[in-house]
């Protein structure tokens, strides 16, 4: 069964909303899914702790409980608060993580936009968050939510150069900006002759891989980049006089966000929903690639979590430094060996 | 020579002022951040008024006094054995050891010296208290650079010291455990066996520590080149313990103690003091790191070397101190900790100066903190390693 | 089987041997003598008492006005580079220091003759420590002596020869001032501010003396021996015995 043509057959509002509730679902149930495998339990094991055990089976309903703890709680604002800006903060770092997701396909129907211009779109509406957490820095009137609100900006603005590079030689490589196209030209790929594996793009594009997963951990401000959070110095930083449900929205922006870049990395440097031995377009994939996409961005996401609780942080002229003086400049290089050899065979 | 001045210092200062001439006309202005005493970085209630010039520390000045009990005056109204259980409390991380010292004074003014075992046995557990405080350092430095998991591991392995701990006094955090000629009570049986299992635990937990924090590179970008104590500096200021030893100060009162020392039996192991050149944050976690490693080796040996016979020298029932006056110094796991014990005769002591070490360790922050960034802070207090209990008794 | 030296920076290490463990050689009697010597030939007349405790420690009493002096020669003429503390002390036989229980001994006392006053301080256990202000007991100082109810007393150590000097000096009881020894040794801002603090003592040259651990507006000097520790005076403080009632033997002091 085609979806697009099922959608066809109902009304532009009637579209709206299964896509909006798609999208709700897919973030949320994504993002709980996250915590509840990392947070709660993966980095429990690391730190030789059991993590949640009491609510619901191994702790399962664990997030619902911390959900319904959030929303009881008092909204409160403090009393030199910018209150407005204040309060559109969690939103505008939330609605960043949706726009987002829209540009991300799952399977060869199952996406929300077929954008030419999908990853482009992608990158500029993830930079939205900084306006967001500089929003709630600077609407706390928190001295350390300043120096938090701050810091993320000067980080996140170092970080997004070497991101778009990154993703820049992916684009090169295959000739498109559409999320869609590049898990074809890597399914279709090959390397060297053999192209059973197709070509997912971390073996051709691995340094920019690597640059594209460090460069996420600090648009993410996960250690070692999480200096605008930095519990041990300035309290958690931006989010230091959110409560409840506020500092939920954080909270779950910040596990989405993880979720939907680790989804981004997957489509651009995994094979998306591709896997060996079935037709990228087949309709079955409309089922199985959510399915494999969920199991690439919990590997993803895993690094991504994994780092975050062993490594100290850098100091913040140290971040910009490496962003700088080290990833900017090899993805640079990265580029002109890619664009050389794309011109070359 | 005579004064405490740096050159560095001094320049930077200049320099700072220069730039605030020019702020002036630029019209910015430098932010006060107070840092505590609810900060997560000040173990209890420190509180740091910091001058900050973005994130530049023009100037910073430690307020202490959130935790101040006095107890220099509740010693005063109080019989020797019964000041044991408040000046447990100073440092609450190693109790035990902050008993040893001021026994000792005592013991010097009665002119009573406590039976081998005892010493032994008191030996050896000031050496676990060491243990049981400086494996937490190990872990917390961690935090304070934003590693998370160690201090899980901290607390993991420090749970088998504090249950050695417990099984022979009773108390894992305030054991109250030492008397004046002796102990309160001698080993129970098995401990030795179990504590020997526990110190090869502690060995792998160094090990794991130095694997996983001190090779990072990370850390070592955060931590060396930071805070640099030089030793005439540090020795000004009476830094003591790991922090002057960091600075390359082969100085450690278990072994250089000038006075009082026959309550303790280090003289008779083998082990040796480590120093570090450098002075920075980095050499003092890297002195701690060792000193455990140290300490595991010396109970390893005082295990073994346990002499048998009585736990209790012969004392009155009621301890009446002749009068003197007496100051006893040991290495506790801060830092120097001393005692000065004045008596007039009586059943409670006239005048108890408690020297501890965090107070002169946190003594030249306001010297070191001059032009660090605001994450060096963090680094800086967290390397010192003060016990706020320490600080303001 | 120890392994202990697991090094990740060896390269910075200086090989330290561990000095031979018979430090007991810098700590005899004569070498404290030579200490009190030198220490005599530099400040003359400004020593004004000493006292060795055998084996253990020396004591010194300089002139209040010798107090820096003292210091900066021992920092730089004598190599005690390590600053350990200072502090004072209040050498008033202090109200609220009898530990047997009865409370009001000393208020009582007060009240009663001189004569009486005498006799009851014969009494073994009752007068150790009581007594107040105005009371016939004298003040009594402790090593190296001294003639003032306020003394400071400092302590510097050598850490290279393992030596170590206790200092003392009378404060004039008007002017209650002693130079400040925080030139010569930084280390001594703090432990000044908190003698300031909690005796009154004040420190000429001191780059600041304010509240260290006590509200600013706190009215007192909390160390002093006139002072009272209220809680004491107001209930009697038990165990001076370390012996617990039986239950049953609480219940008939009770009924």
């Amino acid at each position: 069964m085609n979806a697009t043509l099922l959608l066809a057959e109902l009304a532009y509002w009637q579209q709206t909303g299964i896509r909006v509730g798609i999208g709700l679902a897919s973030v949320l149930l994504v993002a709980g899914a996250l915590v509840y495998m990392h947070l709660f339990k993966a980095v429990s094991f690391m730190q030789s702790r059991l993590g949640p055990m009491e609510a619901g089976p191994y702790g399962s309903l664990q997030l619902l409980a911390e959900v319904g703890k959030h929303i009881q709680k008092e909204d409160i604002f403090p009393r030199n608060a910018d209150r407005f800006v204040f309060a559109a903060a969690p939103f505008v770092v939330l609605a960043s993580t949706f726009l987002l997701v829209v540009v991300v396909p799952a399977g060869p129907d199952a996406l929300f936009i077929n954008s030419e211009l999908g990853i482009y779109l992608g990158l500029a509406v993830s930079s939205v968050s900084v306006l967001g957490i500089l929003m709630a820095g600077w609407g706390s009137s928190n001295k350390y939510s300043l120096l938090g609100g701050l810091r993320a900006t000067g980080q996140l603005i170092a970080y997004e150069l070497p991101l778009i590079l990154a993703v820049v030689g992916v684009v090169i490589q295959a000739g498109t900006m559409n999320m869609a196209d590049i898990v074809y030209a890597q399914a279709n790929g090959e390397i060297f002759g053999f192209g059973a594996l197709g070509n997912p793009y971390i073996l051709t594009q691995g340094v920019a891989f690597v640059i594209f997963l460090i460069a996420m951990q600090a648009e993410l401000a996960q250690a070692p980049f999480d200096m605008p959070v930095a519990e041990s110095e300035l309290v958690t930083g931006y989010m230091t006089e959110y409560s409840g449900m506020r500092f939920l929205m954080f909270f779950i922006g910040e596990f989405a966000t993880a979720g939907v870049f680790a989804a981004v990395a997957s489509v651009l440097f995994l094979g998306g929903w591709y896997v060996p031995g079935i037709a990228p377009d087949a309709d079955i994939m409309n089922v199985l690639g959510p399915l494999v996409m969920l199991v690439k961005i919990v590997v993803l996401t895993f690094l991504i979590f994994w780092t975050r609780f062993t490594m100290p942080r850098f100091r913040e002229d140290q971040l910009q430094r490496l962003a700088w003086k080290f990833l900017i400049p090899l993805a640079l290089a990265n580029i002109v060996v890619t664009g050389v050899l794309k011109v070359t065979f | 020579m005579t004064t405490v001045t740096n050159r560095e210092q001094l320049k930077y200062i200049s320099a700072q002022a220069a730039d605030a001439r020019v702020n002036l006309e630029i019209e910015t202005e430098g932010m006060t951040l107070n840092i505590g005493p609810q900060h997560p970085a000040t173990h209890g209630t420190l509180r740091i008024v910091a001058k900050l010039d973005g994130e530049q520390v023009i100037a910073a000045d430690p307020v202490m006094g959130y935790m101040h009990r006095g107890y220099e005056k509740l010693s005063e109204v109080r019989t020797y054995p019964q000041v044991t259980t408040l000046i447990n409390r100073i440092d609450w991380l190693g109790s035990f050891a902050n008993e040893v010292p001021f026994i000792l004074a005592a013991e010097q003014l009665m002119e009573v010296e406590a039976p081998p075992r005892a010493q032994w046995i008191r030996t050896l557990l000031f050496e676990m208290s060491r243990i049981a405080n400086v494996v937490l350092f190990l872990g917390d430095m961690a935090v304070q650079v934003g590693a998370v998991t160690p201090v899980f591991f901290a607390f993991r392995d420090r749970e088998h010291v504090l249950n050695q701990i417990e099984a022979a006094t009773g108390g894992r955090f305030h054991p109250n455990f030492d008397r004046i000629g002796g102990l309160k009570d001698d080993l129970p049986r098995g401990w030795i066996v179990e504590t020997k299992q526990a110190m090869k635990k502690m060995r792998a937990f160094c090990d794991e520590i130095e694997d996983l924090v001190m090779g990072n590179e990370i850390f070592q970008a955060r931590t060396r080149g930071i805070g640099v104590v030089p030793a005439d500096i540090g020795l000004s200021y009476g830094l003591s313990g790991a922090n002057i030893r960091g600075s390359g100060v082969d100085w450690d009162v278990r072994r250089d103690g000038t006075t009082g020392l026959g309550g303790l039996v280090h003289k008779e192991l083998d082990w040796r003091v480590w120093t570090h050149p450098d002075g920075d944050s980095f050499s003092r976690f890297w002195v701690r790191l060792q000193e455990v490693r140290e300490s595991t080796k010396m109970i390893d040996q005082l295990l073994d070397g346990i002499p048998s016979g009585s736990i209790m020298a012969k004392v009155p029932r009621i301890i009446k101190v002749p009068a003197g006056e007496a100051f006893v110094e040991t290495e506790n796991p801060l830092g120097v900790m001393g005692y000065y014990v004045v008596s007039k005769g009586g059943l409670a002591p006239f005048r108890v100066k408690i020297r501890s070490a965090s107070f002169n360790n946190m003594s030249i922050t306001p010297w070191l903190l001059t032009g660090v960034y605001v994450p060096d802070i963090i680094t800086i207090l967290g390397s010192l390693y003060f016990i706020l209990g320490d600080i303001d008794r | 089987m120890i392994e202990v030296i697991r090094l990740s920076s060896t390269e910075t290490i200086d090989a330290v041997d561990t000095p031979d463990a018979a430090t007991d050689e810098d700590n005899t009697d004569a070498v404290r003598a030579a200490m009190l010597g030198e220490l005599t030939d530099e400040l003359g007349d400004a020593l004004v008492g000493s006292h060795i405790a055998a084996g253990v420690d020396i004591t010194v009493r300089v002139d209040a006005e010798a107090w820096a002096e003292t210091a900066a020669f021992l920092k730089d003429g004598m190599g005690f580079a390590y600053f350990n503390f200072l502090s004072a002390i209040d050498w008033l036989p202090a109200l609220g220091r009898d530990m047997d229980s009865q409370v009001d001994l000393s208020l009582e006392r007060a009240e009663q003759t001189d004569a009486q006053d005498a006799t009851a301080a014969q009494d073994a256990t009752a007068a150790d420590t009581a007594g107040n202000a105005s009371s016939s007991e004298a003040m009594e100082q402790g090593f190296a002596g001294g003639n003032s109810r306020f003394q400071v007393f400092a302590r510097v150590n050598d850490v290279v020869t393992h030596r170590a000097i206790t200092i003392k000096a009378d404060v004039d009881e008007v002017s209650l001032t002693v130079p400040s020894w925080v030139p010569v040794y930084a280390g001594a801002n703090w432990h000044e501010r908190e003698a300031w603090e909690m005796f009154g003592i004040h420190f000429e040259g001191h780059p600041g003396l304010r509240h260290i651990y006590l509200p600013g507006a706190f009215e007192g000097y909390p160390l002093r021996k006139d002072y009272p520790l209220l809680a004491r005076r107001i209930k009697p403080w038990p165990g001076i015995v370390d012996v617990e009632l039986m239950p049953t033997d609480d219940a008939e002091v009770d009924g």
